[in-house]
């Protein structure tokens, strides 16, 4: 269907993106569409995009300005909060310790844990509230904005939706609205992400990037 | 359409510490800078520059808006915590190596802001001005306003800022950074010393 082949498009934001060529670098994790000559980045700008192109369901970005305007608040805030934080804990737990070879530094995971909590209250009690999702009672591209990352601790063992009922939840509702099959579908590098630990870099790469994420965890 | 703390669209909601634009449309309430501006700009049909209805303009401007959450705004104002705000409310001086630290990581993203969007353009996302220059000089002016000018030796966006004053109007253009350009003023007030010390720790927290 339509929103499922959106939703099929929205969920690869993983290095792996159906649109075109998607030219992204596992490094960077820019997820990047090209269409014809036309390429972009930023998750938030190709999603608009894609609603926009293939005139998606109403509801993914409603045409009601002001429950757009509530879509657009959660994307802006999202930014700075979930997105801030929520990928740390893959860099944290699986990344960095594959390329600097140094084990995970413990008091670095509780921070970006903390850091983590506080935006999953925000969300929780600002966005969310008792709503069945971000804007109402339909999904929009807030709610598959947010789940991606939110995937991403649960990927390297951080659950952060087992002692979070209401969270717990609203995910069940965004699985079944995209979707079981597509939702794991496009989680699937995400949710197997540890075994990346496994995987032998080649010694000069580790050395070149080694500073750079050391920096990082700053 | 003009930014800043004071919003003048019905009762605009704004705490000085949390410094978070709102705006109040009889019952519906909005924050987050990015969102008010796409909302006014629909509700009022502005002129089509501001947020092209070509989806791929369109989705230019979008890009920018969600780069710069995570670049400039991480950035830029923080320089007036640092060099004015946390003082005041902390009473204690400057700490010269986070200064340096942030404008290292504010030189970053202007490099960037530089050569992955501006490039040669007049504006962001080409030759007429649109939401995403608006949303990136607010930001910059900040740290123009407590001295660090960052405009200085970057000629490039220095032409850029010229041609942005000149596309809003000058008077506007200086209203709209009024407090922000004054806000070195903000030194001479007197805090309350209990406010001070309830917001010292939360204050000293933000510098790590």
């Amino acid at each position: 269907f339509r929103d499922k082949q959106t939703g099929r498009k929205f969920c690869s934001v993983w290095p792996s993106n159906s649109e075109g060529a998607g030219k992204v670098s596992l490094l960077k994790k820019v997820p990047a569409l090209k269409d014809g000559d036309f390429t972009l980045a930023e998750c938030t700008a190709i999603l608009l995009y894609l609603s926009r192109k293939y005139n998606t369901p109403d509801h993914w970005y409603p045409s009601d300005i002001q429950k757009r305007a509530q879509v657009d608040e959660y994307l802006s805030w999202h930014h700075a909060n979930i997105r801030a934080n929520a990928p740390k804990t893959m860099w944290i737990k699986v990344l960095i310790p594959l390329f600097t070879g140094q084990p995970l530094p413990s008091e670095k995971l509780q921070e970006v844990m903390e850091g983590l909590s506080t935006s999953l209250k925000q969300f929780e009690e600002r966005f969310l509230q008792d709503k069945a999702f971000i804007i109402g009672s339909e999904i929009s591209l807030a709610d598959l904005v947010a789940i991606v990352e939110l995937m991403q601790p649960v990927g390297v063992g951080c659950d952060i939706f087992e002692d979070r009922p209401r969270l717990m939840e609203w995910r069940r509702r965004v699985e079944d609205a995209v979707g079981k099959e597509l939702f794991f579908q496009a989680h699937e590098m995400i949710l197997s992400v540890k075994e990346l630990s496994n995987i032998q870099i080649d010694p000069q790469l580790k050395e070149q990037l080694a500073p750079v994420l050391m920096k990082m965890l700053k």
